[in-house]
């Protein structure tokens, strides 16, 4: 009886490395899943730090799939080493500030390194040629094996027919002819082999899997940069509050994160302890942190904005108690700034 | 076998996921981890994770607003 070979897979929690993950199930391939965690993911539940849609069910995808799939499913927090990826992309961007092609590179990197440490024999990817501008051409498919150091130890069983043998094949571990021939952006034979497989529900985010993929949020992060001088180093805190609130920056050395309702306020009321911090107490408001060296006069401005999105933007005054970045806490009555003193510019 | 704790306020998902799952790794079969939270998204993501890779999730209980869940580690 010839030995069981061993697969991880990589999953991202949609339909694609789904269908790849089963399609060497149904081969007979012990997978296991792996699931890497950039702090750019699109997470369900970064998501539900806003109140809106919080009747909808928090899940993590990667996992849900995983339990579809009965495998085991290893998280990975590669947040620190991702920071290289991103700010020094060798293949450059995408349209927005997503690396697609040297993170895809990293990924197979890393899981090439998971497999000589957990001795499997394989990698497996839902990648499909054509599926994505950037990583997923026929060009740029060799690139992330190449590069990653995995070569024929990467297989798309998707895509595979449309690809050179690669190892498993090769060596008979998984059956080519029983692999996939799919190509383009269109998504109906995946669909088509879901049914098959007796997957009814599966996710299918429109923009993909990653923030930086979404032009807003791109250019926060941009912003952010600039305003730090192009220091592009980042934390978690960082990226994580560029997914909420409303972004304002009034002068280009500080910046306000107004929350836009109660989630996002909840959310942000763990910052208090890091950032000078407002919010208006005369009426109901957003709590609003502010990023950056806020000067007394910087404050004043901040505190008439913040007054402009509470309750009370149309009295005559709003009392906005504000703390400053060494936890100082004072009341100001300000005047909020008018609708069209808001300048379009300063929105982020 | 040992009870163990393990603080993930503040973290959000899958943050809390990965540090127990981490933290499982360094542990015994039989041992009980208590996990301390507040994204509300570990009540369906640590249980999953839990079933996936066979470890008993025992209970969960909020106090003001912090989930503590209790895990069984299974075996490897």
């Amino acid at each position: 009886m010839s030995k069981q070979r061993k697969a991880v897979a990589l999953i991202s929690g949609g339909l694609d490395s789904l269908l790849a993950a089963k399609v060497l199930l149904e081969q007979g391939v012990h997978v296991e899943g792996i699931n890497f965690y950039t702090g750019f993911c699109v997470e369900g539940h970064t998501h539900a730090i806003r109140k809106k849609g919080k009747d909808k069910v928090k899940r993590n995808n990667a996992l849900w799939s995983a339990e579809q799939l009965g495998i085991k499913l290893h998280i990975v927090d590669v947040i620190e080493e991702y920071k290289d990826v991103l700010i020094n992309p060798k293949h450059g961007y995408g349209a927005n500030m997503n690396p697609c092609l040297d993170c895809k590179g990293f990924m197979v990197r890393k899981a090439m390194e998971w497999i000589k440490e957990n001795n499997f024999d394989f990698i497996v990817t839902g990648e499909v040629i054509g599926q994505r501008p950037m990583s997923q051409r026929k060009d740029t498919m060799p690139i992330i094996a190449r590069e990653s150091g995995a070569n024929d130890l990467l297989l798309r069983p998707l895509c595979a027919k449309y690809l050179p043998e690669t190892k498993p094949e090769r060596e008979g571990w998984v059956d080519r002819e029983k692999l996939y021939d799919f190509s383009g952006r269109s998504r109906k034979p995946q669909m088509a082999l879901a049914e098959k497989f007796g997957f009814s529900e599966y996710a299918q985010p429109a923009g993909g899997c990653c923030f930086l993929t979404d032009k807003s949020y791109s250019d926060r992060l941009v912003d952010l940069w600039k305003a730090r001088d192009d220091d592009r180093n980042y934390e978690m805190d960082d990226i994580m509050l560029l997914k909420v609130g409303r972004h304002i920056r009034p002068k280009p050395h500080f910046k306000m994160i107004i929350g836009r309702e109660d989630g996002e306020n909840k959310f942000m009321s763990g910052y208090k302890k890091q950032f000078a911090h407002m919010y208006a107490t005369s009426c109901v408001g957003p709590l609003v942190l502010i990023d950056g060296p806020a000067t007394e006069e910087d404050l004043a401005l901040a505190a008439q904005i913040t007054a402009r999105f509470s309750k009370g933007r149309t009295e005559p005054s709003v009392t906005v108690e504000v703390t400053d970045a060494h936890g100082v806490s004072k009341l100001l009555n300000v005047a909020p700034l008018k609708e069209h003193e808001i300048l379009a510019e300063w929105q982020v | 076998m040992s009870v163990y704790k393990l603080d993930a306020r503040r973290l959000l998902c899958p943050m809390p996921v990965i540090r127990t799952q981490n933290k499982i790794k360094t542990l015994k079969a039989g041992d009980t981890l208590e996990v301390i939270c507040t994204d509300p998204g570990v009540l369906q993501d640590i249980p999953a994770w839990c079933r996936i890779n066979g470890h008993k999730f025992l209970s969960h209980e909020t106090v003001d607003e912090e989930i503590i869940l209790k895990i069984e580690v299974g075996e490897d």
